[in-house]
Order: structure tokens, then C-alpha cells, then sequence
């Protein structure tokens, strides 16, 4: 009964989205104000539709219920209820059916608590919502359903895969999406304000919050799952420059542009077209993602359901959706006038320099990943790898962070450079003892790129303090701490990139039972090799102390882990933080007599690059709750003085 | 150049959107054929793998007859799969012979005894290194030999019941 109520609140939700987009349309062109009136109520039924097929999805999931093939292909009575509940996600269908909830509560959302938009611009926005959410019902519908039955029911589950089965799934795939998938909110309020030609600040001011919302859970989903990969693959890396990984830092680097441009539109009227181009990217960049992960047309370690019927499907909404609010831009751009001019130098030109160099790293990220793809086109297999990336976008992003830093201290509309440079005098003065520091600490040691990265990031981290310097703490907006915190944020991650990547220590070895390894001044005695069961996994852990410098020795347990369904073997690292690095060790296999191989690993500071994406996602969650209580204020204080 | 700006976006998303489409509909092509087949076997002599067949060396393979090379493991899953179908092509009359890859001689008795045995002789590839020169990219794989010890025919993954009648006919065209 619960599959079929679920399936029957997704053709619902399905049925009263194509409802919604009828009103908004014979609404607007006949100008009839009554069917406007139905819009907002439709579109919180639809967003509540789509909660219930996915806390239905849930209960089938937690119950066991084999009778579902979702459930049967993807879970097992076995599990712990963590990962039953989170295995709702943990699959193709799943995690489409997360897709249209976000998008339906999204839309919900906008229905709600939108107050600041134009009406007509409001109901087209909430028409683009209904709109984008009808392709992917009908993906789900016809292609992907989540709720479809097997008879007989399955005895009992094929397990969901090892890798998944960590806490991280429960925060990361949920915040990523909130975030990829609440960027539609952008693309559909460009939407409306193409349909309308209802481009300007006012239009900027109320799109901001919901950008700003999404980026701030694109930030923690991306730091999360960076994080999670850190942990659970036992490679010692962060980040490694996949087509999943990159589908995710792509949206983010177009709603990170779009961050900024709106604000621009929003204070000074200008960059019109420019904003509305990134809105749209920003969510189609979103869907591109999707469909490289969905479609499987590139090799990757996220390829979880590689089918090209599906693919195919993804790529006719892509080509709908994508194709059909371009071609509205040029249409209807034309009809949008000029934005308001600014000098040379100024916050505007700072902020344009931003959006461009984030747009080249987004061009260069998005090259990289399509090139095995259009070499095979032309009958060669290659793959492009970290060090492209690397290469590639590094020598950018630490330009983009200089700006970062000068930007803040630019005044808008008009500025003098002589000014601004006596502004950035600290920051270049901390550059240059940063430099003298690093050179005498590690010349010759580290390379170019972690060489200065930790050189920018001293001065950054000093530059991206620095508006608030001579102000009333006080009596600063919290918006701008908000950024403050945000770009100090950057700093402190980039520090941490830098650190890894120039000091890490790793060492390699096969030990018995009562050896010592030796790295980075610490010790580390293997004790024995033990098996043990947890769950629904048996493993074998070594019991390791370790200590650095002679300090109390701290016991470690990393693990080699064995699921039986489905049979995966995966490698738990036992990670032991300190304020000054981690200390990462992975068991390997057993060697030749009775010796077995550890990889160890001391990463000072790497921690800050997590620190770091939390404190831009808290800048961006200041700068979200400073500007809506503003307008909460003004609001009160208006009816006050009325009264 | 403003009004060139503007449909800019769009030109370059539909060139995206062919790419993608033309990866899509591109049939999967994950099957990697050898490089060697058409030509003479390379030169071979591997110990035997089991303890009641006879070792394996590439002239043995020239019989004037065609025959079937099948590379194999015990440890491999899909091989066992695939014995039922070699066992039907023995009692078809085909001679069979084989390389295990990576093995040990206990294992592949078992793996005999469990599964059946079809083949006339099994050399042990302890290191692969016949398996690369033969150009075979895993197990199982099989080879069609013409009588005068050249490939004919490579046969990547298990051999399916469906295939038999194909293998057959590549057996007959080899003659």
C-alpha cells in the first residue's frame, strides 16, 4: 500500500505541476488575475505531494520491504537503520526521486515566501519551477520508477554498496542536491524575468536570498562529500578531480559567479544580461552534471547506474530545458537595456574580474572533463587527470583569491588606485614576510603551486579581515561579516591545500606484530591483528599505538573490512587529529610471513581545507540571515511608522 | 557583435549537445580484440597445469585440424560458468585445449573435478605472459587455431550457450 500511495503522490505532484504551468500560462497571456490566484496554492500541494512519494520511498526503505525492487536491489533486512534510511538515496531512482522532491519544495518555497518580486515576474518564475519539474516527473514516471513491485517478493535484498555505508551518506547526497538542485530556483527566476523583461535590481534583490541559499548547501554538500571520499577510499586524497566530483564544482563555480554578479545588479543596476546568464548556467551546469553521472558516457568511480536509455532521456530535457531557456535569452535579452556604467576602477570592475576568472576555471574544468569525450569522437581514448587540473586551474584560483582580497577594499562606482593600494599595504606587507617565512622554512622542498598557495593565503587571510578594520565591530552589518567570513574562509582552505599538498609525510611498510614505523617524528607500534564483527561486516583491525615524540601513546584501529552482501572488501583509515595535521593509517594486506603492509601518512594543517569550506558556507549563512533581517526591520519599522 | 553575444550560449551548448549525443548513441565499445588474430600463434612452451593432462607448447597447436585454445582460471567465476558450454563443444567433437593463468596446479584439479574437464592438454601461465602475447585482455577468452597453428577467431568472455552453433561455424570456416 505504501509504494502504491507514493507512486499515486508523484503522478499527483506530476499532474498538479502541469496544472501549475497552465494557470501561470493562460494566466499571464490572458491577464486573468483569478487563474494567477490558484498558482501559489498548487504549487505548495505539489511540494507537499512530492514530500509524501519521498517519506513513502523512506518508510519502504526502513520496513525492508522486499517487495519493491528498489528496495530489493538496494538494501538488506541486515542492515543498521543508518543505512537503510540513507540507502533511500543510495540509488539511481532514489536519488531522482530527492531531485523533484528538492525541486517541489523549492517551488513551494518560492510560493510562499517570495514577497519582493513583481507579481507577473513571481507567477513566471513559479511557471519556469512547474515547467522544469514536469521533465523530470516524467523521467521518474516512465523511466526510473522508484515504487515499481516484483511478485514474487525478493527473500531478502542485495545490500547497498560498502563504500556507501558510512554516516556520510546521510549529509552529503541530501546538502549536495538541496544545493545543485535548489539552484533551479535561480534558473527559473531568470526564466521569469526573460518572460517578463523584468530585469533590474529590485529583480536581483529577490533572487539573491534563494542563490545564496543554495550555494551555502553546494558548499557544505561539496566539503562534506570531499571529506567523506578523504575518509572512507583510504587514498590519502581530497579531492581527485573526477566527473562526478567536477559535476558538482562546476554548478558551484557558476552559482559562486552568480553570488557576486547579482549583488552587483542588486547595488548598482549593472551586469543585467550577464547575471541572467549565469542563473541559467548555474542550473544547467546542475543537469549537465547529472546526466554525465546518470548516462555513464564517462568512466568514473561515481558510475552508478550506467544506462544509455536513461542517458538519452536526461539528454532531451537537457536539450529542452537548457536549448529552450538559452534561445529565450537571445530573444528576449535584446529587449533588456544596458545596466548602469562604472568606472575603471571600482567594486563593479573587481567583481567582473571575478566572475570572469571564476567563468575561465568553469570553461577549463568543463574541458577537461568532456575531452575523453570528444577525442573519442575523433577515435582516440585518452583520459585527463589530476595533473591537468592542477596545472591548469591552480595558477587561476590563486589569482581569483588575490582579487578576492582587493575587492572588498574597493569602494563601488568610483575608486582611486592609489587608495586602494594604500588600502592593501598590510596584506602585501603580510605577503612578503609570508614569502621571506615559507623561503627560509622550505625553499627548495615544496613546489610552485603549495609554495604560493601558502604565501596567498597568509595575505588573504590578512586581506579578507581588513574591512573590517577602523569600523565599529559592532555596529558592521552581519552581511558583511558574512563575507568577511566567507573569504576568510577561502584563505584558511587554501592553507590547508597548500600545506597538504608541501609537507605531507607518507611511508610505506610491512610490519609483524611488535614493529615500529617511524614518520614525521611519530611512532606507531603495530600490537596485533584481530578479527572482529560489527554489524553487517566482519574485519580485521590492527591495534596500533602511536606517539609523537615521546608523548602518552594514543591507540589506533584501522581496519580492513568484509562485507558479505554484496562481498566488497573495504579499507577503514583510522585518522587521529591534532591541531597541527591528521595522522592517516590504512591496513593493507597481508604480506609474506605473517608481516603486514601499513601506509602511513602525517598531513599537517589538512584539516583547514574542511575548516575552511565550513567557515565560507557560515559567511554565506551570515550573510543570508544579515540581509533578510534588514528586510525584516525595514518592513517592521515601516508598519510602525504607518501605525 | 552584441546581437553574435548573445546567441553565443546557445551555439555552444547545441555543439555540447551533439557531443553528448553522439557519445550516447556511439554502441559501447568496451571489447578489445586482439591484434594477433589472423596471424601465427607466438612461440610457447608452458608447463603442465593439472596432474593428468600433458604440458602445452604452441606447435602442438598445428595439428592440421582446428582446434579451440581456451585461456581460463579456477579462480575465475565466469569460467566456471562457461564449463557446461566447453563440455558440449567436446562431445561435438571439437578438441579443446587450454591455458590457466595465474594457478596452481591444486586449484585447477579441483576446478576440474568440480566443473570438467574437455580439454586434451593445459599449460600453466604463471605469470600471463603467453596471455599478453597472445593479445587476450582476461579470462575466459578462447581461440579458434586453423590447422596450421594461426588465430582465426578470438571469442572475448565466456562462451553462452547461443554461441555454440557461431563457434562451430568458426571451427568449420578454419578448416
Amino acid at each position: 500500500m505504501i509504494a502504491e500511495a507514493g507512486l499515486v503522490a508523484l503522478w499527483l505532484a506530476a499532474a498538479l505541476a502541469f496544472l501549475q504551468l497552465g494557470l501561470v500560462a493562460f494566466g499571464l497571456a490572458g491577464k486573468k488575475s483569478e487563474l494567477l490566484e490558484a498558482v501559489r496554492p498548487v504549487a505548495v500541494a505539489q511540494g507537499a505531494l512530492t514530500t509524501i512519494a519521498f517519506t513513502a520511498l523512506i518508510a519502504l526503505f526502513m520496513r525492508s520491504d522486499m517487495s519493491v525492487l528498489l528496495v530489493a536491489n538496494n538494501s538488506h533486512s541486515m542492515k543498521p537503520w543508518l543505512y537503510k534510511f540513507a540507502g533511500t538515496w543510495g540509488n539511481h531512482e532514489g536519488s531522482m526521486l530527492l531531485w523533484v522532491t528538492v525541486m517541489g519544495v523549492a517551488g513551494a518555497a518560492v510560493a510562499l515566501f517570495e514577497r519582493a518580486l513583481r507579481r507577473d515576474t513571481h507567477m513566471a518564475t513559479l511557471g519556469g519551477q512547474a515547467a522544469i519539474s514536469l521533465g523530470f516527473y516524467a523521467f521518474l514516471l516512465f523511466a526510473s520508477n522508484p515504487f515499481a513491485r516484483i511478485n514474487p517478493p525478493a527473500a531478502d535484498g542485495q545490500g547497498l554498496n560498502p563504500l556507501l555505508q558510512d554516516p556520510g551518506l546521510a549529509f552529503h547526497p541530501p546538502t549536495l542536491y538541496l544545493g545543485y538542485v535548489g539552484l533551479s530556483v535561480a534558473f527559473s527566476f531568470a526564466i521569469g524575468a526573460l518572460l517578463t523583461r523584468q530585469v533590474d535590481a529590485s529583480f536581483a534583490r529577490a533572487m539573491r536570498p534563494w542563490v545564496l541559499a543554495a550555494w551555502i548547501l553546494l558548499t557544505l554538500g561539496i566539503t562534506a562529500g570531499s571529506y567523506w571520499a578523504y575518509y572512507e577510499l583510504g587514498w590519502g586524497g581530497w579531492w581527485f578531480w573526477d566527473p562526478v566530483e567536477n559535476a558538482s564544482l562546476m554548478p558551484w563555480l557558476a552559482a559562486t559567479a552568480l553570488l557576486h554578479s547579482v549583488t552587483v545588479l542588486a547595488t548598482r543596476d549593472a551586469l543585467r544580461a550577464w547575471t541572467v546568464m549565469l542563473a541559467v548556467i548555474a542550473f544547467s551546469m546542475s543537469m549537465v552534471g547529472t546526466f554525465l553521472v546518470r548516462s555513464g558516457i564517462l568512466t568514473s568511480v561515481h558510475a552508478f547506474a550506467v544506462d544509455p536509455e536513461r542517458g538519452s532521456f536526461i539528454l532531451v530535457l537537457l536539450g529542452i530545458y537548457i536549448g529552450g531557456a538559452l534561445a529565450l535569452f537571445g530573444w528576449r535579452v535584446g529587449a533588456v537595456r544596458e545596466g548602469a556604467p562604472f568606472e575603471l576602477v571600482s567594486r563593479e570592475t573587481m567583481l567582473v574580474v571575478n566572475n570572469l576568472l571564476l567563468s575561465v576555471i568553469l570553461g577549463l574544468v568543463l574541458i577537461g572533463t568532456l575531452y575523453p569525450l570528444l577525442t573519442e569522437a575523433f577515435g582516440h581514448k585518452v583520459s585527463v587527470g589530476a595533473p591537468y587540473f592542477d596545472r591548469i586551474a591552480g595558477p587561476i584560483a590563486l589569482i581569483l583569491m588575490i582579487v578576492m582580497a582587493a575587492g572588498p577594499l574597493t569602494r563601488w562606482r568610483r575608486d582611486n588606485l592609489a587608495e586602494v593600494g594604500r588600502r592593501l599595504i598590510v596584506p602585501a606587507v603580510i605577503a612578503m614576510i609570508a614569502f621571506a617565512a615559507v623561503a627560509i622554512l622550505a625553499w627548495g622542498r615544496i613546489g610552485v603551486l603549495p609554495f604560493l598557495g601558502l604565501v596567498i593565503a597568509l595575505a588573504v587571510a590578512a586581506g579578507s579581515v581588513a574591512p573590517l578594520w577602523k569600523r565599529n565591530l559592532r555596529r558592521t552589518p552581519l552581511f558583511t561579516w558574512g563575507m568577511v567570513v566567507a573569504h576568510l574562509g577561502c584563505a584558511v582552505s587554501l592553507a590547508g591545500m597548500a600545506c597538504d599538498s608541501a609537507f605531507t609525510v607518507e611511508k610505506l611498510a610491512a610490519v609483524r606484530p611488535g614493529d615500529v614505523v617511524e614518520a614525521a617524528g611519530w611512532k606507531l607500534r603495530l600490537t596485533r591483528i584481530v578479527p572482529i564483527a560489527g554489524d553487517n561486516w566482519t574485519a580485521l583491525q590492527a591495534d596500533m599505538e602511536a606517539s609523537r615524540n615521546g608523548g602518552p601513546p594514543v591507540m589506533l584501529h584501522p581496519q580492513s573490512r568484509f562485507f558479505p552482501s554484496p562481498p566488497t572488501t573495504t579499507t577503514e583509515a583510522a585518522l587521529l587529529t591534532r591541531w597541527n595535521g591528521q595522522l592517516y593509517v590504512v591496513l593493507g594486506q597481508e604480506a609474506d610471513q605473517g608481516r603486514w603492509q601499513l601506509r602511513v601518512w602525517w598531513k599537517p594543517f589538512v584539516t583547514l581545507i574542511w575548516f575552511g569550506g565550513a567557515l565560507v558556507a557560515l559567511g554565506g549563512a551570515l550573510a543570508l540571515v544579515g540581509r533578510e533581517r534588514r528586510g525584516w526591520l525595514l518592513k517592521w519599522r515601516g508598519k510602525a511608522a504607518v501605525a | 557583435m552584441r546581437k553574435l553575444l548573445i546567441w553565443l550560449p546557445l551555439a555552444l551548448f547545441a555543439g555540447f549537445f551533439i557531443l553528448f549525443a553522439s557519445g550516447l548513441l556511439k554502441p559501447d565499445d568496451r571489447v578489445i580484440t586482439s591484434k594477433q588474430v589472423g596471424k601465427t600463434l607466438p612461440d610457447f612452451t608452458l608447463p603442465p597445469a593439472a596432474s593428468d593432462r600433458p604440458a602445452l607448447m604452441s606447435r602442438e597447436l598445428a595439428t592440421g585440424k582446428p582446434r579451440l585454445l581456451n585461456i581460463f582460471a579456477s579462480w575465475c567465476v565466469p569460467c566456471a560458468a562457461e564449463a557446461p558450454q566447453l563440455l558440449a563443444l567436446k562431445r561435438a567433437g571439437v578438441e579443446i585445449d587450454a591455458i590457466a593463468i595465474r594457478d596452481a596446479r591444486e586449484d585447477v584439479d579441483r576446478f576440474l573435478a568440480r566443473y570438467g574437464n574437455p580439454y586434451d592438454r593445459i599449460g600453466l601461465d604463471a605469470r600471463s605472459s603467453v596471455q599478453i602475447a597472445l593479445g587476450s585482455s582476461g579470462v575466459p577468452e578462447s581461440f579458434v587455431i586453423d590447422g596450421k597453428g594461426r588465430i582465426a577467431y578470438q571469442h572475448v568472455g565466456d562462451i553462452r550457450a547461443d554461441d555454440i552453433p557461431m563457434i562451430l561455424q568458426q571451427l568449420e570456416d578454419a578448416r
